[in-house]
């Protein structure tokens, strides 16, 4: 799935990396909790979370995690959207749940990465 | 000799906004040096880790790497309270982890079982109220330890 249908599925607004939203992703996960991102993903597409601090973005760094779609309206502060730019990732939030924006993207087909 | 690397880093404690900065800085050199992403990754996350544990558990640290074609070792040292059983700090879901903490969506007690699982090999060596000292060997590819190898067939 290209970045830009993940963009209209969650009626997303892109907060960084626009120039790559026609890279491809073929996996997802939706997690609040860093340490199991870091435990059992395998597969490098979307990470789908609630959380917003730094630490996400360094979490996706290590895992190379190249897309992070904040839920909820959640928003990524400035910190982490210089972090993102600097390593080329992408940044969108989605005004839907957690819930809702995996449901979603599972139902387009988006496989899921652990 | 000369294609050993070593590179030191000072991680501060208590900022959770710098911490990963080291694992990252490590992965940025091994992926000029043409590392397999594969191992890259399971050193950065097993190196991040150890990162995160001395900014959450221990005020900071040290860390050294030793890049070598063979293997790539991390040596997390810090001066923190230290643990008193290694074994059970090893157990997977055991946390002393702050509220704090767990709100930015760590203390599930799973970085040592991970940074285990991502080592070929992994040595604790810790002293209450002097230190903890953590060391990660990780073989660049063909010499992958055959207790690893056995593992993943
Ligand atoms: N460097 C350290 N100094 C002192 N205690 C430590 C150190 N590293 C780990 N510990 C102790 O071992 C426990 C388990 O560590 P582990 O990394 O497995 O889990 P965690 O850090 O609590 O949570 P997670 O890693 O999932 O975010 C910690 O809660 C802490 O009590
Ligand atoms: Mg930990």
């Amino acid at each position: 799935m290209v970045l830009s249908q993940v963009k209209e599925i969650l009626n997303a607004q892109v907060i960084a990396g626009e120039q790559f939203i026609g890279c491809e992703v073929c996996t997802a996960c939706g997690s609040d909790l860093m340490s199991d991102v870091l435990a059992f993903v395998k597969e490098q597409g979307i990470l789908l979370t609630g959380l917003v601090n730094a630490q996400v973005v360094r979490t996706a760094e290590m895992m190379d995690i190249k897309v992070i779609v904040f839920v909820r309206g959640k928003v990524p502060n400035d910190e982490m959207v210089r972090m993102a730019i600097q390593k080329e990732m992408v940044l969108m939030s989605t005004g839907f749940p957690m819930y809702i924006a995996c449901g979603k993207l599972y139902n387009a087909g988006l496989i899921p990465g652990e | 000799m000369s294609d050993v690397i070593r590179l030191h880093f000072d991680v501060a404690g208590d900022n959770l906004t710098e911490a990963g900065a080291a694992a990252g800085s490590v992965k940025k050199v091994l992926h000029q040096l043409g590392v397999d992403p594969a191992v890259i990754r399971r050193v950065a996350v097993a190196m991040y880790e150890g990162e995160i544990n001395m900014v959450i558990h221990a005020d900071g640290g040290t860390a050294d790497v030793e890049i070598t074609p063979e293997y790539i070792k991390v040596v997390l040292t810090d001066s923190g309270p230290g643990i008193k059983d290694i074994d059970l700090a090893m157990t997977a879901g055991y946390s002393t982890a702050t509220k704090r903490v767990r709100e930015m969506g760590f203390g599930a007690g799973m970085g040592l079982p991970n940074m285990r699982s991502y080592s070929d090999e992994m040595n604790i060596t810790s002293e209450v109220g002097v230190g903890t000292t953590v060391e990660i060997l990780i073989y660049t590819g063909k010499d992958r330890s055959p207790v690893n190898m056995a593992a993943e067939a």
